[in-house]
């Protein structure tokens, strides 16, 4: 990136800057809620139904309660006037969807193993778990609803008052005669199903709520382990009927979210009411088993994805067809989560005709809701392996039919199929990047090789070329969804005295590395060092305006709030230079954190002078307030689109299955960067955690409904020992939607490396017969596989 | 994960040790390095009224040789035995072994000891160790009494001691033959969906997670000293196994990996 190409003032920006965060973070200075020194604390430990399905025909709290040090046990009856409303659900996604009433504490009935039937309080958290041994819940077990099949087909209706397990139906069809036409006329026809199987969300930290209340004047502070501090206030206070503005919502250091802290679960609202109703502080930390149930899951979805393409394998329409799992309640966002993909089941491929069709239902499992990607690796999954198969039936490579599929570069922007204006792109150039970094040529020639002298261990090629949609979100098409908020960002910039800066942003950052980019936005700007740049988040009454952190919007609506602010700032600090040096501010420059008059360099005065001349108001300009602050709310005006390239190279053992992952290689273009170190740290997680999908991780429910796997022993998410060194750049296409010409980079690892992989797979056991293999593509499940086509060593 | 109330003494002696577990007999457990047993208290799947701790008694650790006999503490831990130069020299099979278990923080803590008694057919230790043979040295309030290694595992998760007797020492004979250890896992930290140990060239062979205790593979070894060859000794790896089924594996895809990694365990080991 060279600076002439950018917005930038050619400062710090660019520079892969280590993180400010981390000497706290690393060393355990940081605080997370579990930190938290809360003298007089009661703690919370939840009653959670063995069951997947069961009636609850009466609780016995009387042993429990003659534990030494329990409070008060209290059931879903005995909570039930305390609610204001059921547990939210934001996005109706259609005026029919139905929403089940959803309760912090059940009542009557538990609808998945997990669910909260009863809640101890105790005096520590050991009592509190002594506690739990002594509720004795008379459960009569139902039928238990575990596939979506067996959900749509409402063989048992889970919550009998709605008469079916169908939540809602939100097709997406443009043209539907074109649809049918171009199927109609197609050469190829290629027609895919795939599975997405439940991921179990495990960031580092589990979730954890703290609440401290005031009961003499209202006041309440609730500590969590969110993403979302400013959607749980609004939430929260309409969930509980607390007047909002003395509620203030407080997320301490994060360890990691993915989407699983965008929410607002039942413990939050649960430990408000306790800390209210026993007017002492009350808190809950989650147990990593405990997770594994009753936090959110991701994707669970099943796919069938339809191409028609000519004789070229040019493609004329795409078809998908999605059953989405939204398990047993719609938790916040959820219902929206097969939208976000929606929109990108025909990839970055030029496609006149399209169609999308989801249906989702209520299964007796934990409700799913957004996950790394949400929606979007779900699309780029069902494209990416469907063009491979394209690519076989049209008998070109699988290089080959992405290429004549691109959008071309002067289509910019371009007018989806599905509705959405694609910001910018220009995808081959990242897909030959991919393929140089991966030595392609070689490697398939490697593959020839291997499978001429007969080998057992098969080489497969994937590739997966992707672009998204982050940045959520312009609030104008967010209401054209049905969403019940808006996608805008907040942000303040403010000089202080003597001249180090204070910003204020809406994002809430767990991990991202907001507080060293955004320094390195205004530092660049204000010809400031960024370590004087301060960056406060994630407490409501210091940053009272945001909508938080998730959708890769950070960068792209926080960021741009934040750039957008510092030249507000600058603006007014250039009325009161112009003032002081006796020149007209329009032929001020800042450079170097010194304000001059262009032309006559010798004028100047540095931006700290005008700071303290701000501070001091002796002499400002007539109409000029003191100080220097500036607060912008930004709404963009459309999501950005950032795009890629991956290819992964895999080994199979055939006489064992084991997949082994040789090489990865991915070139992504997310416009300009700010701080390249943290684009590659958000790749590395980001591909592990797709891969993690293709090769490892997999909630496994048996037919009860029980999870099988609900612990990191069970729960195969990968460790360093498992990833590889990866073969990384970037192209920059920035983008037109904002000043800095940046997209997302959060998802976009994960969203592509899924396919990637499992096009691996797929290429190397093709040979023995195999055409398609289900996620994850584990040793047993591949071996399997090639038995079943009658090839393999024993 | 909140384990419940649980009484402690610390001892720092085998004595020390044996009469805590007589004083106080089925309630009394034993912890070593703690890395089966805290878990299963975390999850209350055990609820000892006493942990007699003995991670202090350091004579109980150490790895020394006599003549053609490694002698190696019951506390010595996995990352002694991974790293210790000596028995990289005398007995490499164990040497690696240790090295593939689990992740550096429980190989710091796990020990020899804790692993055999806990009888773990998922464990890669006690595998090593019934391929490499040799003796378990216990001491009870009547004094010691050595245990043959083949003798030892009786059942899942149960072992020859009794129940106030405490392992003291491993003692293997020198083994430099040709060995291998085929692990087969799906993360580096996890235990092996089936292992095959390998020592002295296929006169030892043993498998891992093959059924309900640690498992000679006396089939393998009976076929290699009968002069089979490679793939025919290790076509006989899973008979007369009972392997267990889970997310992993069923039983038969493990007995398929048996016999393949048992074929590569004897080529690797020069067999």
């Amino acid at each position: 990136m060279t600076v002439t190409d950018t917005p930038f003032a050619g400062g710090v920006v660019g520079e892969a800057r280590l993180r400010k965060e981390d000497p706290a973070l690393l060393t355990g200075e940081a605080k997370f809620i579990d930190d938290l020194e809360l003298p007089g604390a009661l703690w919370v430990a939840c009653v959670r139904s063995p069951h997947a399905h069961a009636r609850i025909n009466g609780i016995d709290t009387s042993d429990a309660l003659a534990v030494d040090g329990v409070i008060a046990v209290y059931t879903g009856t005995d909570l039930a006037d305390t609610w204001a409303a059921p547990l939210p659900c934001a996005w109706p996604v259609t005026d029919d969807m139905k929403n089940p009433d959803h309760f912090p504490v059940a009542q009557g009935k538990a609808n998945y193993a997990g669910d909260i039937v009863a809640v101890v309080v105790a005096t520590s958290r050991y009592a509190a778990a002594d506690g739990l041994e002594g509720v004795v819940v008379d459960y009569e077990p139902l039928d238990a609803v575990v596939s979506v099949e067996d959900a749509e087909s409402d063989r048992v209706v889970i919550h009998e008052d709605l008469g079916t397990n169908v939540s809602y139906e939100w097709p997406l069809i443009p043209d539907p005669e074109g649809v049918d036409a171009a199927f109609e006329a197609a050469t190829h026809h290629v027609t895919e199903t795939y599975v997405h199987q439940r991921l179990i969300p495990a960031p580092m930290e589990p979730r954890g709520v703290a609440v401290v209340p005031a009961p003499h004047n209202g006041d309440m502070t609730l500590y969590s382990s969110t993403q979302i501090p400013h959607v749980l206030k609004v939430m929260a206070a309409l969930t509980l009927g607390v007047p909002e503005q003395k509620l203030r919502v407080i997320a301490p250091s994060v360890g990691g979210g993915f989407g699983c802290k965008l929410n607002v679960y039942a413990e939050e609202i649960l430990c408000m009411a306790l800390a209210q109703r026993h007017g002492v502080p009350v808190r809950w930390t989650e147990s990593r088993t405990e997770a594994a149930g009753s936090t959110i899951q991701g994707r669970a979805q099943r796919q069938t994805i339809e191409l028609a393409s000519d004789a070229d394998g040019k493609l004329t329409a795409v078809r998908a067809t999605l059953l989405a799992d939204m398990g047993a309640y719609l938790q916040l966002v959820a219902p929206g989560v097969p939208l976000l993909g929606a929109f990108l089941y025909h990839g970055l491929y030029d496609v006149p005709f399209y169609s999308f069709t989801c249906k989702s239902v209520f299964t007796n499992l934990t409700p799913t809701d957004a996950y790394r990607g949400a929606g979007r690796p779900e699309a780029t999954y069902a494209i990416e392996r469907a063009m491979d198969a394209l690519a076989v039936a049209v008998g070109v490579g699988t290089d080959e039919i992405r290429s004549r599929n691109f959008i071309p570069t002067e289509k910019f922007p371009y007018d989806s199929p599905a509705g959405l204006v694609f910001d910018s792109g220009d995808y081959q150039p990242a897909l030959d990047r991919a393929k140089e970094l991966i030595g392609w040529d070689t490697r398939m020639a490697e593959q020839a090789e291997r499978r001429a002298a007969g080998s057992t261990t098969h080489l497969g090629l994937g590739i997966s070329t992707y672009v998204e949609m982050c940045g959520l979100a312009p609030s104008r098409v967010l209401a054209s969804l049905n969403y019940a908020a808006g996608g805008w960002e907040s942000a303040t910039v403010r000089i202080l005295p003597t001249c180090k800066i204070q910003v204020v942003t809406g994002a809430s950052p767990h991990g991202q590395g907001h507080e060293t980019c955004w320094s390195m936005i205004v530092a660049d700007r204000l010809g400031v060092d960024p370590d004087d740049v301060e960056v406060l988040h994630s407490d409501t009454a210091i940053s009272p305006l945001g909508m938080d952190t998730y959708g890769s919007r950070s960068l792209s609506v926080g960021g741009t709030a934040i750039w957008m602010a510092t030249e507000k700032v600058v603006e007014k600090a250039a009325t009161i230079a112009a003032h002081m040096l006796e020149a007209n501010p329009e032929d001020l420059e800042l450079t170097g954190g010194v304000f001059s008059v262009k032309g006559s360099p010798e004028a100047e005065v540095p931006l700290a002078g005008v700071a303290f001349a701000a501070f001091t108001a002796h002499d400002l300009p007539d109409g000029v307030e003191p100080n220097l602050e500036a607060q912008v709310t930004w709404d963009p005006p459309n999501f950005t689109f950032p795009f890629g390239a991956h290819i992964a190279l895999v080994e199979i053992d055939e006489a064992t299955g084991a997949v082994d992952l040789v090489d990865y290689a991915a070139c992504d273009d997310c416009g300009n960067q700010i701080n390249p170190m943290i684009v590659e740290g958000q790749l590395h997680g980001g591909i592990v955690q797709g891969i993690a999908q293709a090769l490892w991780e997999e909630a496994i429910y048996d037919e009860d409904g029980q999870c099988r796997s609900a612990n990191l022993a069970d729960y195969l998410v990968p460790s360093a020992a498992e990833c590889i060194d990866m073969k990384l750049d970037h192209t920059v296409t920035p983008s037109p939607t904002n000043p800095m010409g940046v997209k997302g980079i959060g998802e976009a690892g994960t969203i592509a490396s899924t396919a990637a992989v499992m096009n691996a797979v797929v290429d190397a056991l093709r040979p023995l017969g195999v055409t398609e293999m289900a996620m994850p593509a584990s040793p047993m499940a591949v071996r399997r596989a090639i038995e079943a086509a009658g090839g393999g060593a024993s | 994960m909140i384990p419940a109330a649980v009484g402690y003494v610390r001892a720092d002696s085998t004595e020390e040790a044996v009469a805590a577990l007589r004083e106080h007999g089925d309630e009394a457990k034993l912890l070593a390095g703690g890395q089966s047993l805290i878990p299963l208290m975390r999850l209350r799947l055990a609820r000892p009224g006493l942990l007699v701790d003995m991670g202090r008694a350091d004579d109980l650790r150490g790895i020394s040789v006599d003549g053609d006999t490694v002698s190696i503490g019951a506390l010595t831990s996995h990352s002694d035995l991974e790293h210790s130069a000596e028995l990289a020299e005398v007995c490499p099979l164990l040497a690696h072994v240790a090295s593939q278990i689990g992740d550096p923080a429980v190989r710091h803590r796990g020990t020899l000891g804790g692993s055999l008694v806990h009888a773990d057919p998922a464990s890669d230790l006690p595998a090593a160790v019934l391929a490499l043979g040799g003796t378990l040295v216990a001491t009870g309030p009547d004094g010691s009494r050595e245990i043959e290694v083949s003798d030892f595992f009786t059942g899942f998760l149960e072992s020859a001691l009794a129940a106030d007797e405490v392992l003291i020492a491993v003692r293997i004979p020198i083994s430099t033959g040709g060995w291998s250890y085929q692990k087969f896992n799906r993360r580096a930290q996890d235990w092996a969906i089936v292992g095959v140990a390998v020592a002295e060239s296929g006169a030892g062979v043993s498998l891992v997670n093959m059924g309900s205790t640690p498992l000679r593979a006396s089939a393998v070894e009976a076929a290699v000293a009968g002069g089979a060859g490679v793939s025919d000794a290790a076509s006989v790896a899973a008979d007369g196994t009972e392997p267990p089924s889970d997310n992993n594996a069923d039983a038969s895809y493990r007995e398929h990996l048996a016999r393949v990694l048992t074929e590569r365990a004897l080529v690797d080991a020069g067999a």
